[in-house]
């Protein structure tokens, strides 16, 4: 039985551009930091509040995943913003959207109040999309 | 963006600031009449709006960023006393004490522990990548993943 997820994947186009983004824009943390091989880098970053989620920020290089052919394909569909990987949490809508904002995160759709909840879409510094939604509150 | 969320933008926008001036100013005494001022607001208000906007007060969230930051520069190997006084605590024994209460460990063990975990991630990295992605790795390189 499948328990949870503990790793996934996020192809950057630019590992210390990500790093930049990850952590001092959307404030995550950096979880693990290491050499791979003999020019690669393992870098995870965790949301604040989920210390067990590894989110890696794997660059698009001619190794391990991918050849040459491949990864200059994979650039370009990053590029052209083809990818949206993942489904964000805040805690509040308005407020994470106006300090994400003032650090210079684009957004591709502004927050709206949908019948599923509020929702906003952003990208990140490669290309890639995520939705952002609100926390249900209590009443 | 709704008509109805309008008008709460202007209020977002205030607080939103007060909050990115403590992120960027942690390590100054900071005093909540003085944001809330520069907020427009009074310090009553400010301060019950900013804890239903981020579930603390500012002093709370002030603290809060403090001991983040102290871990920063804990697991860059600063020392306990520079850190301390870095962030914004004037007193040793108080930084200890709060930052035990916050993260579990006196700042001292926090670094401990974080140094030899970093140590142990350059000493041998592929225990700490799973082991498809290792695998990957050792093939290319010739080295073993140990996990």
């Amino acid at each position: 039985m499948i328990t949870k997820a503990n790793h996934f994947a996020i192809f950057v186009l630019d590992q210390n551009s990500a790093y930049d983004f990850y952590v001092n824009k959307l404030g995550f943390k950096v979880n693990t930091d290491a050499v791979m091989g003999p020019k690669g880098r393992w870098l995870t970053v965790n949301p604040p509040n989920q210390p067990d989620l590894e989110i890696t920020l794997m660059a698009i290089d001619d190794k391990m995943m991918f050849n040459g052919e491949s990864a200059e394909i994979m650039r370009d569909l990053v590029r052209k913003k083809t990818f949206g990987f993942a489904v964000f949490e805040c805690d509040d809508m308005l407020a994470t959207y106006e300090e994400l904002k003032a650090k210079g995160v684009k957004f591709i759709k502004e927050p709206t109040k949908e019948f599923y909840g509020f929702n906003a879409v952003f990208e990140d510094d490669s290309g890639n999309w995520f939705s952002l939604g609100e926390a249900k509150k209590d009443q | 963006m709704p008509a109805e969320t309008l008008p709460k933008l202007d209020l977002y926008r205030r607080i939103v600031q007060a909050k990115l001036f403590i992120d960027d100013n942690f390590a100054e005494p900071i005093d909540a009449g003085d944001i809330a001022d520069e907020a427009c607001y009074s310090k009553f208000h400010f301060i019950r709006t900013f804890k239903t906007i981020y579930g603390r007060t500012p002093h709370q969230h002030l603290t809060h960023v403090r001991v983040e930051k102290a871990k920063e520069m804990l697991e860059l190997g600063t020392s306990v006393t520079d850190t301390c006084f870095a962030v914004g605590f004037d007193s040793l024994g108080s930084f200890t004490r709060l930052f035990k209460s916050r993260v579990g460990f006196t700042p001292s063990e926090y670094q401990r522990q974080q140094i030899e975990r970093k140590e142990q991630i350059r000493q041998e990295p592929l225990r700490f990548i799973p082991g498809c992605f290792a695998m990957q790795v050792s093939n290319n390189s010739g080295s073993k993943p140990s996990n």
